[in-house]
């Protein structure tokens, strides 16, 4: 499966400008911080509209500034790790998890609750309230949330920035695990090299915002 | 302190004059406020200032407006009598528009207040999982804000129990119908010799208020997850 992304949008005073094609395996986008890694996240995500361009996962296009297609982000299937987890404060982890999963139209759905629960080790946590969970404990909630929605692909925004140094090994590991377990296409946000050398089969660098030197 | 009938029926009428209205408001003032607190258009400057509006025009003017609209000849009135059935002039479900009314501009405040205090972030959370905007708002945004807008309801609540030019310009004074706690004490100070019954409908009239001011901000601030959601 091959995802195909050539975006092209204007924030504030800086144009970010990505074309890249990811496909099985971790692809990790790499840059400075502020050359738009996120923005381009969101982009495919659908939460950011991009000014020009096309973003296409196996044949099907999400977003086409030519055509005029935009899908809203209910119907791109990506699923999207955030940064810093973003449970639903008001809601129990396991119902965070079935979020999703109720959502996605049952042959959408790849994966079930107790399967996500052993696949990440999260059972001593399905009644738990978001605000009692550490770090660790919420991003890997974050992450099975994710896959119970039935994702085509993974959109990752550095899900180990906001963790401490031994619950990153924990973590990495898991991502390693959806990684070489899940037959599934993952763009993977960091700014740090030690991370991206050991996650990524591919590598794609942003430059520096309005600089015109990046193709595919 | 024993309250006559005449006292307990006035009680009663001004507890279902203000329920109905802020019933009645609840899902206009949501509406209003989920637009004031996320959209962003042409012309949200000028629906603000009108949602306000009843909060700094006199009373009076206010009335006279509704009796204008809502009177047994106005656009409104004869449009809600010919399909609904519903008259407003002299009668308790006037009293209760003039409440509504005079509570929208209230409740909208506390309901937005509560509403921008949502992180839109998980909002976009919710999309990426497959919820559309609307599912989004039912399951993520308005339980996440419930507490303020419990809060925006008790003040409106009241409001209108405390409710008193307006809706004596637009449909006086009749016993039973329209005659509740404000007006009832203003009529008895029109007359001597009931200071007794005055006293005891204005003790009444504060118990009343404070009590729902005191849950409303108790509200708010759970809304607000401690920060301390003021709403007045």
């Amino acid at each position: 499966m091959s995802c195909d992304v050539a975006v092209e949008r204007r924030l504030g005073d800086s144009t970010i400008r990505a074309a890249f094609d990811f496909g099985s395996g971790l692809t990790a986008l790499f840059g400075p911080s502020g050359a738009g890694k996120t923005s381009v996240l969101q982009m495919v995500a659908g939460l950011l509209r991009p000014d020009q361009g096309r973003i296409a996962v196996a044949g099907q296009v999400l977003f086409d500034c030519a055509a005029a297609i935009d899908l809203p982000p209910e119907r791109r299937r990506a699923g999207y790790v955030f940064q810093d987890g973003r449970l639903f404060p008001h809601r129990r982890v396991r119902d965070n998890l079935l979020y999703g999963w109720q959502l996605a139209a049952p042959d959408q759905r790849w994966m079930g609750l107790d399967e996500a629960v052993e696949f990440l080790g999260i059972g001593h946590l399905l009644e738990r309230m978001p605000r009692t969970l550490s770090g660790g404990e919420a991003q890997r909630v974050a992450i099975g949330r994710a896959l119970l929605s039935g994702p085509k692909f993974l959109l990752m925004d550095e899900p180990l920035a906001s963790l401490d140094a031994a619950r990153r090994e924990d973590i990495l590991s898991v991502i390693e695990r959806v990684r070489d377990e899940l037959a599934l296409p993952i763009l993977y946000v960091s700014h740090d090299r030690g991370e991206v050398e050991r996650l990524a089969g591919s590598v794609v660098t942003l430059p520096q915002p309005g600089i015109d030197l990046n193709s595919g | 302190m024993a309250l006559s009938a005449e006292e307990w029926e006035i009680i009663a009428l001004s507890l279902k004059v203000a329920a109905v209205a802020v019933l009645a408001t609840l899902p206009v003032a949501l509406a209003l406020a989920t637009i004031l607190a996320r959209a962003q258009f042409p012309g949200k400057v000028l629906l603000d200032a009108l949602v306000h509006l009843p909060l700094v025009l006199p009373p009076v003017v206010t009335g006279w407006l509704l009796l204008l609209a809502f009177g047994n000849n106005g656009p409104a009135g004869r449009w809600l009598s010919d399909w609904l059935g519903l008259t407003f002039m002299f009668r308790w479900t006037g009293a209760a528009l003039a409440a509504a009314v005079m509570a929208l501009p209230l409740m909208v405040r506390a309901m937005r207040l509560s509403l921008e205090a949502v992180d839109p972030r998980l909002e976009a959370a919710a999309r990426t999982l497959g919820a559309s905007p609307v599912r989004s708002f039912w399951t993520i945004t308005l339980p996440l804000a419930s507490p303020g807008v419990l809060a925006g309801a008790v003040l409106g609540f009241a409001r209108s129990i405390g409710e008193f030019g307006a809706t004596i310009t637009f449909v006086s004074n009749i016993p039973g119908e329209t005659r509740t706690l404000p007006i009832a004490i203003y009529a008895a100070l029109q007359m001597p010799g009931n200071e007794d019954s005055v006293l005891r409908l204005a003790l009444i009239s504060v118990a009343l208020s404070l009590g729902a001011l005191i849950l409303s901000e108790v509200l708010a601030r759970r809304a607000g997850g401690g920060r301390g959601g003021h709403v007045l």
